[in-house]
């Protein structure tokens, strides 16, 4: 059966503004899938941005959308989800924006357990901005702001968030879009914070400076180097190097923030009535 | 019903006159000497059908009070001198997205950290300016502990109308002097809430000003589907570069808030009536300018004042019909000299008008004040 996009796309928008075969088209096409499975109705979905390229998403995007300030989407999604508790928060995001800039706001959000679903697109540079160095450049790879090549290591992303206290993690590809829209959609039905992590392509600024001009290159070598986690558990950390590990990462129960607030409502009211009576 | 008369802290009547006011959410991050503000609210909301959150810094708070405002909750932050420094990027955002909410600003001393729980007027100039770009901005300065609740009422009730943050700034002793007080009810206050659209979803564009300068708001999760952002947009809501669109925006949104000034302007006068030596003042400082004037009076001076409860949009109307006729003018402020400024371009710069300024961090006592009334008879 063919996509309905228009379900989930401003198809009066078109055409998108992202160079042509930019991987962030396929994660966008991964996620309106899994709307589309989950059946969720676009009222009750609120899509929140920040700034950059994957942070256009959310103009292209049918349903309840805001395109915020750098790196500070999830302040205005917390705010979002916790006024409506009962309704869809998703974030999609570049690597520069929720990591460096909105890095604070990103292991906030993880800790605290939210129900917000974050698609991290991850191409490993600034694309919109003219191709600087980002939080997950691989050390030693070109940049505009890395002429003699990178300096700095970069994060692993599903780690931090691990780390952070995220309870689904998952890893997918723009290589793979069936796999990535089964990581999506399971992240978006986990009650909690949920990070996808899409393994993606820069060819125009990133692959440009790192010999991979086009996007074709870019992908071919981004599924040569994908381990499914399955075989990754068998494998030495050495082995490993340069490999993206790709499946569900993390996936655990733990309180939700707004469930755990409710609670506590509840029993700051009991508290209340009860000095009512005593009174 | 009226409240049983207790004893309420200024930024304890700030969190009660909220919740009057109908706010639901309150997004904050721990600064003195605003921190009852929060306490309170994180006491209160859970009992009032609206939630708190302590965020992970004062931009996140920020963000989270226009996200929940958005999603059709009033909302309300505060913080103070380096915090409010801090929220401005997204005091921007609220300004040009047109989203209500109310930021307190507990004024201290600075530049920087400064000096953190003391008193100062200091960022008046920073309540107008402080975030980059053109914007017109609310900002309201409450002296006594009545006007805190009623201003903070105020604050959310322009918010509403006029689609925009307002801010509304106190000073230490204003936040942490007590007294006892009765607060009014809910029903006794006038509440206005923000105007929806009346159209369908499929008509509706968030930035429509065929309603007139202030567009109708939908919330979220009510079927409308619009989208926002932080980037110049046309009437749709989505992004333009078109000069022509831009210019209209920008020249709107002021519009709205300085062709509405009768409903936003706000003062007091003291002993004006007959006075020849005219002091503008507010908050604390024009408390100790009241004290001043009253023993000024009884050495036969003839001095008066003028108090501004909305500080932005200046007061020119005021300025210009209570002041000009006056052979000097005296403003007693806690900064170096901020609403001189204003002052001085409304009277011009011919006019004798003075300053009594204190950075200290103690108030500015009526005696400094008394000087200099006598030194401009």
């Amino acid at each position: 059966m063919s996509f309905d996009y228009g379900q989930y796309i401003r198809m009066d928008k078109m055409p998108f503004l992202w160079c042509p075969g930019c991987g962030i088209g396929i994660a966008s096409k991964a996620l309106y899938k899994a709307f589309a499975e989950l059946g969720w109705k676009n009222e009750d979905i609120a899509m929140v941005s920040g700034i950059g390229c994957t942070s256009r998403v959310t103009g292209y995007t049918r349903a309840n959308t805001l395109h915020t300030t750098h790196g500070r989407a999830l302040t205005f999604a917390t705010g979002i989800k916790l006024a409506c508790p009962d309704k869809h928060v998703v974030s999609m995001a570049g690597d520069g924006d929720i990591l460096a800039i909105g890095g604070n706001h990103f292991i906030h959000a993880c800790r605290r357990n939210i129900d917000i679903t974050v698609i991290l697109n991850n191409n490993n540079i600034y694309g919109m901005t003219g191709g600087q160095y980002s939080p997950t450049t691989p050390q030693g790879a070109f940049a505009a702001t890395a002429p003699y090549g990178n300096v700095e290591p970069g994060f692993d992303v599903a780690k931090l968030a691990i780390a952070a206290g995220a309870t689904y993690v998952a890893r997918g590809t723009v290589a793979n879009g069936v796999l990535l829209e089964r990581l999506i959609r399971a992240g978006l039905a986990h009650r909690g914070f949920s990070v996808i992590e899409v393994v993606s392509n820069c060819h125009t600024q990133y692959g440009r400076r790192n010999k991979q001009p086009d996007a074709w290159q870019m992908i071919e070598d981004i599924k040569d180097r994908t381990v499914q986690v399955s075989r990754a558990e068998k494998m030495a950390p050495e082995e490993l190097i340069g490999k993206y590990v790709v499946g569900e990462l993390h996936n655990i129960e733990r309180p939700e923030y707004c469930d755990e607030y409710e609670r506590m409502r509840q029993r700051a009211l009991a508290k209340e009535a009860k000095k009512v009576v005593e009174a | 019903m009226p409240q049983p008369m207790k004893f309420y802290q200024g930024n304890e009547i700030v969190a009660h006159a909220a919740i009057a006011a109908g706010c639901k959410f309150f997004g904050g991050y721990p600064i003195t000497p605003s921190s009852e503000i929060a306490a309170e609210m994180a006491r209160l909301l859970p009992l009032n059908g609206g939630s708190f959150i302590q965020m992970e810094d004062e931009i996140a708070a920020m963000g989270s009070v226009i996200g929940a405002s958005i999603a059709g909750k009033k909302s309300l932050t505060a913080t103070s001198g380096p915090g409010f420094s801090l929220k401005q990027e997204h005091i921007g955002f609220a300004c040009i997205a047109e989203v209500p909410v109310v930021i307190v600003n507990v004024m201290r001393g600075g530049p920087s950290t400064g000096l953190p729980t003391a008193l100062a007027q200091s960022d008046i100039m920073q309540a107008r300016w402080g975030t980059h770009g053109d914007h017109a901005i609310i900002a309201l300065t409450p002296a006594f502990p009545e006007e805190v609740f009623s201003e903070t009422v105020r604050a959310f009730n322009l918010s509403e109308e006029f689609r925009t943050p307002v801010i509304l700034l106190l000073d230490e002793v204003i936040a942490h002097l007590s007294c006892s007080l009765e607060l009014p009810t809910s029903e006794e206050l006038e509440i206005f809430n923000r105007v929806k659209p009346s159209v369908p979803p499929e008509e509706y564009n968030p930035y429509d000003t065929s309603f007139g300068d202030v567009p109708p708001m939908a919330v979220y999760f009510e079927g409308y589907n619009f989208h926002m952002t932080g980037l110049s947009h046309d009437k749709t809501g989505f992004p333009t570069t078109n000069p022509d669109l831009v210019q209209a925006d920008q020249e709107r949104q002021h519009r709205k808030i300085e062709k509405n000034i009768a409903r936003i302007e706000k003062w007091e006068e003291f002993m004006l009536d007959d006075a020849e030596i005219g002091l503008f003042s507010f908050g604390t400082s024009g408390r100790a300018s009241m004290e001043a004037i009253k023993r000024a009076r009884e050495e036969g001076i003839k001095v008066g004042l003028l108090r501004p409860l909305t500080i932005w949009p200046f007061p020119d109307r005021a300025v210009k019909e209570k002041l000009s006729y006056m052979k000097a003018v005296i403003v007693p402020e806690m900064n170096l000299g901020q609403a001189i400024w204003e002052v001085r371009r409304v009277l011009g710069s011919e006019k004798n008008i003075v300053g009594v300024n204190r950075v200290g961090g103690v108030p500015i006592h009526p005696r400094e004040i008394l000087a200099k009334i006598r030194e401009a008879k």
